[in-house]
C-alpha cells in the first residue's frame, strides 16, 4: 500500500468501513425513490418533452423555424453543440488524465462525471443531427460504399473530422464508463433480493466473479483505455475548434483555437460536474465522500483552465491589433463594442473575472459560493461560443450583407429541451446506477480514509 | 553521499566551454555576413535554447509545489540546479538585447528606425529626417513599412527592453527565493516553508502564464516582424518544457549510475520518462495545430512563415524531419510501459529529441534572420557545444553546493516509497 503524507487531507471522512461504503452507495438504489427525486424528474421530463416537441416541429417544418438568416447561418444550433461537447470533456479528463496522474480524489467523482460526459455528448449530437434538415439520411455523413453516384464525404472538411472525432470519443467514453461499472454492478447483484432487479444487474455485470484474475484484467483494461482516452480529450475539442479555425473568417481563424478550446471545454465541464455533484452529494447523503476538499480540487482546476482561457482571450485580442490586418482588428473591436458587446462582456465577466474569486481559500471551500460560481461559468461558456460564432459572422467582409441574429422560440425551446433531456438521463442514472465507483473507493480507504489516517499517524 | 563536482564531468564541461569560446571567437572573425548577422543569430538560438531549459526547470519546479506532487520530492535539487543557470542565461539573452539596441546586429528588423514614417526630408547636409506628414521638401520614404509602423506602440526599443527586464527580473527573483527556502527547509523543517513555497509557486505560475507567451513574441516571433500567430507562445513553451524534462532525466540517470539517488527507483524513472513522452506529444500537438491551421487557410499574411521554410532547399528537410523525429520517435519508442523503464530506450530517444528540439529552436530564428544565405558550419556546432558545456558546468556546480537529497520535505516519504 502506498504511504500517504500526513499533510494530505483525508479523502473519505468519518469512520467508514468497506461495508459502509457499499451501504452508502447501493442503499439508495435498493430503497424506494425519494420524493425529491420524483419531483425533479417530473420537472425535467416536462422540459424534455417540450424540447422534443420543438425538435419534432423543426424536423416537420424545416430549419427555417430557427432564427438563422443569409448572413448568420450558424447560431444557437452550433453554440449549443459546442457547449455540450465541451461539458462532456470533464468526464474523460477525470477518468483518464487524472487516472494517469494517480489523483485519488477522482474516485469520488469519476463515475458521475463520466455519466455526465456521455449524456452531454448525446445532447451535443442532437444539434448537427437536426441541423442537417433531413435527419433520416444522416448516415450520409459516413463514408459508406453507396449507390448514390458521386455522393461521397469530403475528407478535407473539418466537419467530417468532427463526425469521426465525436463518435470515437463517445464510443471510448461509453466503454470506459461501462468497464468501470462492471464490478459495482456485481456488488449490487450480490446484494439484490428481488429476483427481477437481481437478474438485470447480473446481466449488466457480465458474470463478474471478483477473482484476482478479473481484477488484474480490469486494471489493465482501465489503463489501456485511459491511454486511448487521453489523446481524445485533446482531439475532440481541437477538431471542434477547427470547424471554425480552418476558415478565413476573422475571429474564427486563429492558431490558438485548438488548445484554447480544449482548456475551455475542461473549464465548462468541471463547472457542470460541480453543479450536479453539489446537489447530488446533499440529496444522496454522500457528504463524506464528496467533501470540501474535492470541491476545492475541482475549483483549482476551474481557476487554472479559466485563466488559460483568459490568457487566450487576451492573446487573441492583442494579436488582432498586432497583426495589422484590418478585418481581424475590426472583428475584435466589433466584439467588444458592436451590437453584441453585451454578450462579449458577459463572457469576459463570467469566464475570466468571477472565477478569480477562487484564489481565496475561503471561497473555493465554500459550497454555496462554488455552486453559484459554477452556474456562472456554465453561462459564461455558453456565451463564449455565442460570441465566437454569431459576432464573427454577423458582420462579414461585405457590409451590404451585414445582419443580425434573433433567436426564435424554437431556438430557445430546443436548447432548454436538451437541458431537460440531460437532467432526466442524469436523474435516471442517479437512481439506478452506483453513483460512486465504490470498489475503487475501497482501494483508497486505508490510505486516505480519515479513520485510518488518524490511526496510522498515531503510531508514529 | 553528497555530490562532488570533480573528475571527468568537470573536465568535460571545461573542454566543451573551451571549444565554445574558440568557436565564438573564430566564428565571429570568420563570419562573412553583414553585421556578423550569422554569428548573432546563432548566439540568440543557443542563448534562448539554454535559457529556456533553465526556465522550463523553474516552471516544472513550481508546478510540483503548486500541484502538491509527492513522487518528485526527492528530485527537487535537480530542478533547482538547472534553474540556477537562469542568471547566466539572462546575461546571454542580455547580450543579444544590448547588441540589438546598439545596432550591432539586425536580428530584429523592426529596430530599423527608417521603417516607421511615410515621408522623409533630405537636409542640405545629407542628413535624412523622417516625418508622417507631407511637408515641404518631403518625399516618399522607400523604406516605409505600414505593417511594422502599425506595431510601433508595442515593438519599440524602450518598451521592448523594459519588458525584457521585467521578465528576467521576475524569473530571477522567484528562482532565488525558491532556492533559499528550499535550503532553509533542510535546516528548520516543519510545514510552514512548504506552504509558503506552495503559495509562491502558484503566484509564479500566474506570471509565467503571461510571460512565457509574451517573451517568445518579443525575443523570437518579432524576428519575423510581419508575421503573427496566437499559438506561437504556447508552442515554443512546450518545446522549452520538454527540453528541460529531457535534461533532468539524463542527469538523474547519470547520478544514479555514479551511486547517488539510491532511493530513486524504476518508478521514478518511469514517471520522468512519462513526462518526456507526454510533453513531446504536447509539443507535437501544438506544432501540428499551428501548421495545419495556417496551411489549410492559406492566408497570405500568415502562410509566408511556412513557405519560407517549406519551399527552401535549406530548411524544408530539417523542418519536416524535426517534426517527424520529435513526434514519431518518442511516440513509437516510449509508448510501452516497459520502454519507459528501460535505459536502452530512454537514453537514445532522449538524446535524439534533445537535438531535435535544438534544431526546432534553430528553425525559429535562422530563416527569419538569415533567409537562405546560411549553412550550419563547424563554428555553429562549436557554439552549441560551448553553451551546452556552460549549462552543464552551471548545473553540476549548483548541484554540488547543496545536499543532493532534501530533508524535511513533507512528501519525501511518499517519494521514497514510490512503487507503481
Amino acid at each position: 500500500m502506498q504511504k500517504e503524507a500526513a499533510i494530505r487531507e483525508p479523502l473519505i471522512l468519518g469512520d467508514k468501513s468497506y461495508k459502509d461504503i457499499t451501504d452508502d452507495v447501493v442503499g439508495p438504489i435498493e430503497g424506494k425513490a425519494p420524493k425529491a427525486w420524483k419531483l425533479m424528474i417530473t420537472i425535467t421530463s416536462i422540459i424534455a418533452f417540450y424540447g422534443v416537441g420543438c425538435i419534432t416541429y423543426l424536423i416537420a417544418t424545416g430549419i427555417g423555424v430557427w432564427g438563422l438568416n443569409k448572413t448568420v447561418g450558424w447560431a444557437w444550433d452550433i453554440t449549443n453543440f459546442v457547449w455540450w461537447v465541451g461539458i462532456g470533456h470533464a468526464g474523460t479528463l477525470i477518468s483518464a488524465v487524472l487516472l494517469l496522474f494517480r489523483q485519488k480524489w477522482r474516485m469520488a467523482i469519476n463515475r458521475s462525471a463520466e455519466a455526465m460526459t456521455i449524456f452531454a455528448v448525446i445532447m451535443a449530437a442532437v444539434f448537427p443531427g437536426i441541423h442537417m434538415g433531413r435527419l433520416w439520411v444522416s448516415y450520409w455523413v459516413l463514408p459508406l460504399p453507396n449507390q448514390f453516384g458521386s455522393l461521397w464525404v469530403n475528407f478535407n472538411s473539418p466537419l467530417l473530422w468532427d463526425v469521426f472525432a465525436i463518435s470515437t470519443y463517445f464510443s471510448v467514453s461509453l466503454v470506459f464508463w461501462y468497464i468501470g461499472l462492471i464490478p459495482d454492478f456485481a456488488t449490487i447483484r450480490d446484494r439484490m433480493v428481488k429476483p427481477l432487479p437481481k437478474k438485470i444487474y447480473a446481466f449488466l455485470s457480465f458474470g463478474w466473479s471478483g477473482r484476482a484474475k478479473n481484477w488484474t484484467r480490469f486494471e489493465e483494461v482501465s489503463l489501456v483505455l485511459a491511454g486511448i482516452a487521453t489523446p481524445l480529450v485533446f482531439s475532440v475539442h481541437s477538431i471542434v475548434s477547427m470547424d471554425f479555425a480552418t476558415s478565413v473568417i476573422p475571429g474564427w481563424h486563429t492558431t490558438i483555437f485548438p488548445p484554447y478550446f480544449v482548456s475551455g471545454a475542461v473549464f465548462s465541464g468541471f463547472a457542470m460536474v460541480l453543479t450536479l455533484l453539489l446537489i447530488m452529494r446533499k440529496t444522496m447523503n454522500l457528504e463524506n465522500y464528496i467533501h470540501v476538499r474535492h470541491v476545492e480540487y475541482m475549483n483549482i482546476v476551474i481557476i487554472v483552465t479559466g485563466s488559460i482561457v483568459g490568457v487566450a482571450y487576451l492573446t487573441e485580442l492583442f494579436i488582432s491589433w498586432y497583426s495589422g490586418v484590418e478585418y481581424k482588428s475590426y472583428a475584435f473591436i466589433n466584439r467588444f463594442s458592436g451590437p453584441y458587446s453585451w454578450a462579449y462582456w458577459i463572457m469576459m465577466t463570467c469566464n475570466v473575472i468571477t472565477p478569480q474569486l477562487f484564489w481565496f481559500r475561503k471561497i473555493r471551500r465554500n459550497l454555496l459560493a462554488t455552486f453559484v460560481l459554477s452556474i456562472i461559468v456554465n453561462i459564461g461558456m455558453w456565451f463564449e461560443r455565442y460570441v465566437i460564432i454569431v459576432t464573427s459572422i454577423h458582420r462579414d467582409y461585405d457590409p451590404s450583407s451585414w445582419g443580425e441574429f434573433h433567436a426564435t422560440f424554437i431556438d430557445i425551446g430546443i436548447f432548454i429541451g436538451t437541458i431537460g433531456i440531460f437532467g432526466t438521463l442524469f436523474l435516471l442514472f442517479a437512481r439506478f446506477f452506483p453513483v460512486l465507483a465504490l470498489n475503487e473507493l475501497k482501494s483508497i480507504l486505508k490510505s486516505s480514509g480519515e479513520n485510518y489516517k488518524k490511526l496510522h499517524h498515531k503510531d508514529h | 553521499m553528497e555530490f562532488k563536482f570533480t573528475g571527468k564531468a568537470k573536465t568535460l564541461s571545461y573542454v566543451l566551454m573551451a571549444v565554445g569560446l574558440v568557436s565564438i571567437i573564430l566564428g565571429f572573425i570568420t563570419d562573412q555576413s553583414e553585421h556578423h548577422q550569422h554569428w548573432w543569430a546563432n548566439f540568440l538560438v543557443n542563448g534562448f535554447f539554454f535559457f529556456s531549459i533553465g526556465l522550463g526547470a523553474l516552471f516544472f519546479y513550481a508546478l510540483q509545489y503548486a500541484a502538491e506532487v509527492g513522487w518528485s520530492a526527492q528530485l527537487k535539487r535537480i530542478y533547482e540546479a538547472m534553474f540556477k543557470f537562469l542568471p547566466i542565461g539572462s546575461v546571454l539573452i542580455g547580450i543579444v538585447i544590448v547588441g540589438g539596441l546598439l545596432h550591432q546586429h539586425h536580428l530584429y528588423h523592426w529596430m530599423d528606425h527608417t521603417l516607421y514614417h511615410e515621408y522623409m526630408i533630405e537636409g542640405a547636409d545629407g542628413e535624412v529626417s523622417y516625418t508622417d506628414t507631407m511637408e515641404a521638401g518631403a518625399v516618399l520614404n522607400p523604406s516605409y513599412d505600414k505593417i511594422i509602423a502599425n506595431k510601433e506602440a508595442f515593438l519599440n526599443p524602450s518598451f521592448w527592453t523594459i519588458r525584457s527586464i521585467v521578465y528576467i527580473a521576475t524569473f530571477l527573483i522567484f528562482a532565488a527565493l525558491f532556492r533559499k527556502w528550499s535550503l532553509k527547509e533542510d535546516e528548520v523543517g516543519g510545514v510552514e516553508l512548504h506552504k509558503k513555497q506552495y503559495k509562491r509557486s502558484a503566484l509564479f505560475l500566474v506570471f509565467f502564464a503571461v510571460f512565457s507567451s509574451t517573451l517568445t513574441w518579443d525575443w523570437v516571433m518579432s524576428i519575423d516582424t510581419h508575421w503573427f500567430s496566437t499559438l506561437f507562445g504556447w508552442y515554443v513553451f512546450s518545446g522549452m518544457w520538454v527540453s528541460a524534462m529531457i535534461f533532468a532525466l539524463i542527469l538523474v540517470l547519470w547520478l544514479k549510475k555514479k551511486g547517488h539517488f539510491t532511493t530513486v527507483n524504476d518508478s521514478h524513472i518511469h514517471d520522468m520518462s512519462k513526462w518526456m513522452f507526454a510533453i513531446s506529444m504536447l509539443w507535437s500537438y501544438l506544432w501540428f495545430s499551428q501548421f495545419l491551421l495556417i496551411w489549410y487557410s492559406d492566408i497570405p499574411e500568415e502562410v509566408t512563415y511556412y513557405t519560407q521554410r517549406i519551399f527552401s532547399d535549406k530548411y524544408s528537410t530539417p523542418f519536416f524531419l524535426t517534426f517527424a523525429i520529435n513526434f514519431a520517435v518518442p511516440f513509437y519508442m516510449l509508448m510501452a510501459r516497459d520502454a519507459k523503464r528501460n535505459l536502452g530506450f530512454i537514453v537514445p530517444v532522449a538524446f535524439l529529441i534533445f537535438i531535435g528540439h535544438f534544431v526546432d529552436t534553430y528553425l525559429l530564428v535562422i530563416p527569419g534572420t538569415m533567409h537562405d544565405h546560411v549553412s550550419f558550419g563547424i563554428f555553429d556546432l562549436g557554439m552549441f557545444l560551448g553553451f551546452f558545456g556552460l549549462f552543464l558546468y552551471s548545473t553540476l556546480n549548483a548541484l554540488s553546493k547543496a545536499p543532493l537529497m532534501p530533508k524535511n520535505h513533507p512528501y519525501l516519504e511518499e517519494s521514497k516509497e514510490l512503487h507503481h
